[in-house]
C-alpha cells in the first residue's frame, strides 16, 4: 500500500464509517474494510478507477466533489478523507468546510508548494515547477490551487479548525528525521487530521 | 430472424407456465385465488441454488428476456444484449429467470386471461397491481423454483422498482440488487405523462370501459397514441436530432397533414406495431403500478427509513440524457442508501439515447455492469470451470 495510505490507516478507528473523497482505485477503502471492518464509500469521477473499485467490492459513487456534498447529512461519517486532491478543487476552503460538516474528523493530504525543490525551480528557472511527482504543465494541470503547509494552517486558524495531528513526509511518503527541522521547506506531503 | 444462432446467445428457448393455487393477497385488499406466471430460464441452477438471478421487466416487457423462440423469430428476447454465455449476466455462471408480471399480457394471469369466476376475460376488473404485489408473486415463484436467496435481482425502469422492493420486502432473499435507470418514486411530470397515455386509451371509442374483448375490438388508436407519447419520453432531444433531424420522407413538404418528417412516420410505425401486440388494460395497469410506487411514502417520506431493512449490496446506474428517469432520481436513491448505511455503487453513464439507453449495450455501462456481476459470480461456490470465466 502507498505509504500515505498506511499512515491514514493508522488514524482510522475500527468499525467506523468512512467517506473517501476522490478514492482512486479504492485501495484504501478495500484495506480499511478488510482490516478494520470499516464501512465506507468512495466518491470518484475517473471511469477506470470507478470500475476498479467495483472489482474490489468497494462502494463507489460517481460524483464530482466540486458539485458539492449538500446531499450528505451532517456528521454522517466518522472520518472523511481526501488524499492529494485538495489542490485540484475549485474552492478548497468550502470543501474543507463541507468535509467538517459531514464528518466528525477529516484527514487531508496535499503536496507542499513551499518545498525547497519547488522554490528552487521557480527561483532559478523562473517557471512553474514540473517534476516527476507533480508532472503537469501550468496550462493543463488539475492542480489549480496549490498551497503550502503554512497556507493550510493559516486557513485552519481563520476557520476555527483544530489540527489534531500532522505528519510531514517526503514524496515517497517516508518519514525523514530532517523534515522536522523545517517542515515547510523540507516536507513534500503533509497529512493532517482535523476537526471543528 | 437469425440465420445461425450466435455463440453468445442462450439459443432456442421455451417459456413455461407455472400455476399457483395458493391465494395471493394484494395491496388493493383483493386477492388472486389461482394464478399463472409465464417464465423463461437460462443456464443451470447450481447445487446449493446460490446462482439465481431474477430479471424484472419494465412497462412493456415480459418473460422472454433472451434467446429465440424459433428460428423465425425476428428479434431475440428484450435484454439479449446483456444475457447469455459470456455476456454481462453470464448464463455459464448464473441461472437466470425471466418472468411476465401479473397483469401482463404475455401469458401470465392478467386482464386478457379468463376470470375463473365468470368464464370471461378479467378486463378492467383485474385488480390494480402494485410493485409490492409483483414482488410477492415473484417470491412465490422463487419458492417453487427452490431458490431461497437470489444472487441478484436486476431490473431497469419499472423493473428497477421491483428490484428495490425486493430489497425492502424480502431482505434475506437477495444478496445483490441492481437498479438501472429507475427511481424510488415517480415525479409529478412522470405521472402526468402516464395520465396522458391512460386518457388516450380510455377515451378511445373502441375501449368500451375496458370490455373491448367482448366487442371483439381493440382501442388501437388510444394504445398507439399512448405508445407515441411514451416513446418520445424514452428518447432524448439529442438522440432524436441525431436519428431523425428534420429529414423528410419524400424530400419535400407535401402541404397536407400526412406524416412527412421521418420522426412522424417512425412514431406512427412504433405506435401501430405496439397497438397490435399489447393489451390496453395491461398498459393502464402497468402505468398505475409505476405511479403508485413510493416506498418512502409509507415511512413519512423518509427514504433512508424505507430502505433500512435491506441487507443486500446495491448497484445503481443512470444515463445522462434520460429525462424520464433522470440521474437526479437515481442520485436521490443513492443518497437514501448512503444515509441508511447500505453498500452501494453508482455510475452515471454518458449516453445520448435517453431512457432507452438501459437496453443498449453501451460500452461503459456494460463494463460497470460486468464488473459488478463478475464479483457476484466470483463469490459463488466454484462449479465446472467457474474460475476460467473470471476476468
Amino acid at each position: 500500500m502507498r505509504a500515505d495510505l498506511e499512515i491514514i490507516n493508522e488514524w482510522v478507528r475500527p468499525d467506523s464509517r468512512v467517506l473517501d473523497l476522490g478514492c482512486g482505485d479504492g485501495e484504501l477503502l478495500a484495506h480499511l474494510k478488510a482490516k478494520k471492518n470499516v464501512s465506507g464509500y468512495g466518491l470518484e469521477i475517473d471511469h477506470d478507477n470507478l470500475t476498479a473499485c467495483i472489482d474490489k467490492g468497494v462502494s463507489v459513487i460517481e460524483k464530482d466533489i466540486d458539485d458539492g456534498l449538500a446531499s450528505i447529512g451532517n456528521a454522517s461519517f466518522d472520518t472523511v478523507i481526501m488524499t492529494q486532491a485538495l489542490q485540484s478543487m475549485h474552492r478548497p476552503d468550502l470543501i474543507v468546510d463541507e468535509m467538517l460538516r459531514i464528518g466528525r474528523e477529516c484527514i487531508v493530504t496535499f503536496p507542499n508548494f513551499a518545498h525547497w525543490r519547488a522554490r528552487g525551480y521557480l527561483a532559478f528557472r523562473g517557471k512553474m515547477p514540473v517534476s516527476k511527482f507533480l508532472p503537469y504543465t501550468w496550462y493543463n494541470t488539475p492542480n489549480i490551487h496549490f498551497c503550502t503547509f503554512k497556507d493550510f494552517e493559516n486557513l485552519c486558524v481563520d476557520r476555527n479548525i483544530e489540527i489534531l495531528e500532522r505528519t510531514v513526509v517526503d514524496h515517497t511518503h517516508r518519514h525523514r528525521w530532517w523534515i522536522k527541522l523545517w517542515p515547510n521547506m523540507l516536507g513534500e506531503i503533509a497529512i493532517y487530521r482535523i476537526t471543528r | 430472424m437469425p440465420a445461425v444462432i450466435p455463440d453468445d446467445s442462450v439459443g432456442l428457448v421455451s417459456p413455461q407456465r407455472i400455476h399457483f393455487d395458493q391465494p395471493l393477497p394484494l395491496s388493493c385488499g383483493r386477492s388472486l385465488n389461482t394464478w399463472d406466471l409465464m417464465i423463461e430460464t437460462y443456464g443451470e441452477l447450481n447445487a446449493d441454488a446460490s446462482n439465481a438471478v431474477l430479471i424484472c421487466h419494465a412497462l412493456s416487457g415480459h418473460h422472454h428476456v433472451a434467446g429465440y423462440h424459433s428460428m423465425d423469430e425476428r428479434k431475440p428476447g428484450w435484454w439479449d444484449s446483456a444475457i447469455g454465455p459470456g455476456k454481462v449476466i453470464d448464463t455459464n455462471r448464473f441461472f437466470v429467470v425471466g418472468v411476465n408480471n401479473l397483469g401482463g399480457c404475455h401469458g401470465s394471469t392478467g386482464p386478457n386471461t379468463l376470470n375463473p369466476d365468470t368464464g370471461k376475460p378479467y378486463g378492467p376488473d383485474f385488480p390494480i397491481m402494485t410493485v409490492k404485489d409483483w414482488v410477492d408473486s415473484q417470491a412465490r415463484l422463487a419458492d417453487r423454483l427452490g431458490i431461497e436467496q437470489w444472487a441478484a435481482v436486476v431490473g431497469g425502469s419499472l423493473g428497477g422498482m421491483q428490484a428495490l422492493q425486493w430489497a425492502i420486502s424480502y431482505p434475506n432473499r437477495l444478496r445483490h440488487c441492481a437498479v438501472i435507470a429507475s427511481a424510488a418514486k415517480l415525479s409529478a411530470q412522470n405521472i402526468a405523462f402516464n395520465e396522458v397515455a391512460r386518457q388516450a386509451i380510455s377515451k378511445d371509442p373502441e375501449f368500451h370501459d375496458g370490455h373491448y374483448y367482448e366487442h371483439e375490438t381493440v382501442p388501437r388508436t388510444g394504445l398507439m397514441l399512448a405508445r407515441m407519447v411514451g416513446h418520445i419520453t424514452y428518447l432524448s432531444d439529442d438522440g432524436m436530432r441525431d436519428k431523425f433531424g428534420r429529414e423528410l420522407k419524400d424530400g419535400k413538404l407535401s402541404f397536407d397533414f400526412n406524416p412527412q418528417f421521418e420522426v412522424e412516420s417512425y412514431l406512427q410505425y412504433q405506435g401501430e406495431r405496439f397497438s397490435s401486440s399489447f393489451d390496453a388494460n395491461t398498459y393502464l395497469l402497468m402505468t398505475k403500478a409505476l405511479d403508485y410506487f413510493d416506498p418512502a411514502g409509507e415511512q413519512g417520506h423518509d427514504l433512508a427509513a424505507a430502505l433500512s431493512p435491506a441487507q443486500c449490496d446495491f448497484l445503481v446506474v443512470s444515463f445522462t440524457t434520460d429525462w424520464r428517469f433522470s440521474p437526479e432520481r437515481s442520485r436521490e436513491l443513492v443518497d437514501g442508501l448512503i444515509a441508511a448505511g447500505k453498500p452501494v455503487s453508482y455510475a452515471e453513464i454518458d449516453a445520448p439515447q435517453g431512457h432507452d439507453a438501459f437496453l443498449i449495450p453501451i460500452p461503459r455501462y456494460m463494463e460497470v455492469f460486468r464488473s459488478y456481476m463478475n464479483r457476484i459470480a466470483n463469490a459463488l461456490p466454484q462449479a465446472k470451470g467457474g474460475a476460467d470465466h473470471a476476468r
